[in-house]
């Protein structure tokens, strides 16, 4: 059975207009019919440009943000409308991991309260106490369990993320959202994070959701790929499928933009134009086929359907590139 | 051969702190010739910045202490007055920032300032400023040119405001154009967009470019040559394919190890490199590098407290390490290549 199924999420923000009345606008709509399910130990990336919906996914997921519509279904049992004490319990089974090593720690707080914070309130007793649970979950993260007294400004970036994951797996949880947890990192810091996240993965049989705009990290990472662009998905699959055989043009635009680490190579770069359209306004019809190199009039009158083209790849284009049969 | 255009000659940038001297960049000489690009790697307090600033003369009243040469054409930029140095920045040469959004000015619209920008330097009727505005803001790919001069910054996407920093950066066609980190807050798509807008400029221009990055796939779509910085000094210069085929630093290395690649097959596992980036107050003695690499058992000089020099290992390719040049050469082949 699977962790986590996600259906048809949606996510709108309300907007107003500034006339003499105040009145609604049209809704952002920042996530808009997200579907996918994972399996424990399962790692799922997710893609996009900035703007594209895959952090407010991941925010309504945990239900840090209050879904719009759809369902959330964890460990088989329906989250998406839970609160108050359901909500709290929800917490010690799905964690998150910030994206800014800076701003996700209080400053005014030694790290060792920081990553002892959930065990104060879920109101759970670690076997050997709090303090010897954090000094070990210290030294699992690879920090120093004697700086458990030190504040965040006294330890790099690679170290607060590292901090950030510990805070993140100190209840053992099942499932944890990763919001670009290496972004903010050096290149060779960044390798030290992902090493940690999978070993902490094979260790616990997490499933992460994880969320990032770098395609090598995310390659790296993840079993299955989902590419979302304003909003919506527009291509789901597992990992070697979609790098190998991306049949959404925006995902194969996005990875010919990708600079590769190799001088001189001469490769078909597939140029998007322009912007990223505004979400409030979003193209009629597929919402892509304004950057899209190969659009038609189809694409601007009808929605595209998300088909599964072949076992677990699907697509959401008219026109998706599919493998010739020989 | 051209001629060399930009020369930098052993620049010392020090600051004086509370908690001690800050040798941000400590004895960094490279050179530069027209129409080509010189790419500066490294991680986050490595000095590349630092060293930027230094070239526009953007460390000039605080409290920094400089101290080399920076040979433009035939001028010590280091040595000359305020006055001249002014002509020089933003006509001469100019930079383009990594942050677009706080390195434009939010209360004037982007043509204003733009037009700021050629007005400083020539004599021209507002109207010719205009037109040389708008066109380059069309240049740099900039839909609607003529109704985005009146708009202010916040009203540009990030990828529009750093297309609109380009332009002001090449309004006055500079012969150097240093850019620091240009495309790292945009998208995958956007900075290809960049990355081949500055190609083609540079085609038109002539112009040479410094590109500070910490992406090495961005060094190799963009540069000639390579200059690999660490706890500020250079510890590897090379041709780029030189740098990238036969990098002969384990700093290098590890930064290639440590780097998950699209265009290789799915490695099992990353290798970091280990350790955290030195602090600039309190750099490791010796070598910077030497908590943090995986090969000091190598080396017959010792590491913690001899400060390697930065020698030729191979033409046109120098690198700063004490293990000797063939036993890198093996290392790199054995161990390092397999992984990448």
């Amino acid at each position: 059975m699977s962790l986590l199924e996600v259906t048809d999420l949606a996510k709108y923000f309300p907007t107003y207009n500034q006339k003499l009345v105040r009145r609604e606008g049209d809704p952002i709509k920042a996530v808009d019919g997200v579907t996918f399910s994972l399996d424990p130990g399962e790692t799922l990336g997710v893609v996009g440009e900035s703007g594209c919906g895959k952090s407010t996914a991941g925010r309504t997921i945990l239900r840090l943000l209050e879904p719009t519509g759809g369902t959330i279904t964890f460990d088989g049992r329906d989250v998406t409308t839970i609160d108050g004490e359901d909500l709290r319990k929800l917490r010690r089974q799905a964690q998150m991991v910030f994206q800014d090593p800076y701003g996700s720690l209080n400053p005014r707080h030694p790290i060792g309260a920081i990553i002892a914070a959930p065990f104060v309130i879920q109101d759970i007793q670690p076997p050997g106490g709090v303090k010897h649970a954090v000094q070990e979950l210290m030294e699992r993260v690879g920090l120093n369990p004697e700086h458990y007294n030190r504040y965040p400004h006294e330890f790099s970036g690679g170290q607060r993320q590292r901090i950030g994951v510990a805070r993140a797996i100190a209840l053992k949880p099942k499932l944890i959202v990763c919001d670009e947890p290496v972004s903010a990192l050096d290149v060779s810091i960044q390798a030290q994070v992902i090493n940690l996240l999978e070993d902490i993965q094979a260790e616990q049989n997490l499933a992460y959701v994880f969320i990032a705009h770098d395609l090598s990290v995310v390659r790296h990472i993840s079993d299955r790929v989902l590419v979302m662009y304003l909003g919506k998905m527009m291509e789901l699959a597992d990992r070697e499928a979609l790098y190998e055989r991306p049949m959404h043009p925006y995902t194969r635009a996005l990875m010919s933009a990708v600079p590769v680490p190799e001088p001189r190579r001469t490769r078909e770069r597939i140029l998007l134009t322009g912007d990223l359209p505004s979400p409030q306004n979003p193209p009629s019809g597929c919402v892509f086929r304004t950057r899209c190199p190969i659009a038609t009039d189809l694409c601007a009158e009808k929605v595209p359907e998300w088909r599964e083209i072949e076992p677990h790849h699907r697509v959401a284009c008219h026109y998706p590139k599919v493998r010739e049969v020989v | 051969m051209g001629e060399k255009f930009l020369r930098v000659n052993d620049l010392h940038v020090h600051f004086p702190t509370d908690d001690g001297l800050v040798k941000a960049v400590d004895g960094l000489s490279f050179d530069l010739e027209k129409g080509t690009t010189l790419g500066i790697v490294g991680e986050s307090g490595s000095g590349k910045s630092v060293t930027s600033l230094a070239i526009m003369g953007l460390h000039r009243h605080s409290r920094a202490r400089v101290s080399g040469e920076i040979w433009l054409d035939d001028v010590n930029l280091l040595e000359i007055e305020d006055e001249e140095l002014r002509s020089l920045r933003g006509r001469k040469m100019a930079m383009i920032f990594q942050d677009p959004l706080s390195a434009m000015h939010p209360y004037y619209t982007v043509g204003k300032q733009l037009t700021e920008a050629i007005t400083v330097h020539h004599k021209v009727s507002k109207a010719d400023a205009r037109r040389t505005v708008v066109d380059m803001l069309g240049r740099v790919g900039i839909p609607n040119p003529n109704r985005r001069f009146d708009q202010y910054p916040h009203e540009f996407s990030g990828g529009m405001r750093q297309r609109a920093m380009i332009a002001m950066a090449l309004i006055n066609d500079p012969e150097l154009l240093i850019a620091d980190e240009p495309t790292t807050a945009l998208d995958v798509t956007v900075q290809a967009q960049i990355l081949d807008l500055m190609r083609s400029l540079q085609d038109e221009f002539g112009s040479a470019i410094i590109m500070i990055t910490h992406d090495l796939g961005v060094v190799a779509e963009i540069a000639d040559d390579v200059l690999v910085m660490y706890g500020g000094k250079c510890v590897e210069y090379a041709e780029l394919d030189d740098a990238f085929h036969q990098p002969d630093h384990p700093y290098t290395w590890g930064l290639m190890t440590s780097m998950p690649r699209l265009d290789r097959d799915r490695q099992e596992r990353l290798v970091p490199v280990a350790g955290n980036p030195p602090s600039l107050i309190n750099v490791p003695p010796g070598c910077a590098f030497h908590p943090r690499c995986a090969f000091r058992e190598y080396s017959p000089l010792p590491c913690d407290s001899v400060v390697p020099e930065l020698l030729q290992s191979y033409p046109k390719h120098d690198s700063r390490c004490h293990i000797p040049v063939p036993k890198r050469a093996e290392l790199f082949s054995e161990q390092i290549a397999p992984k990448l």
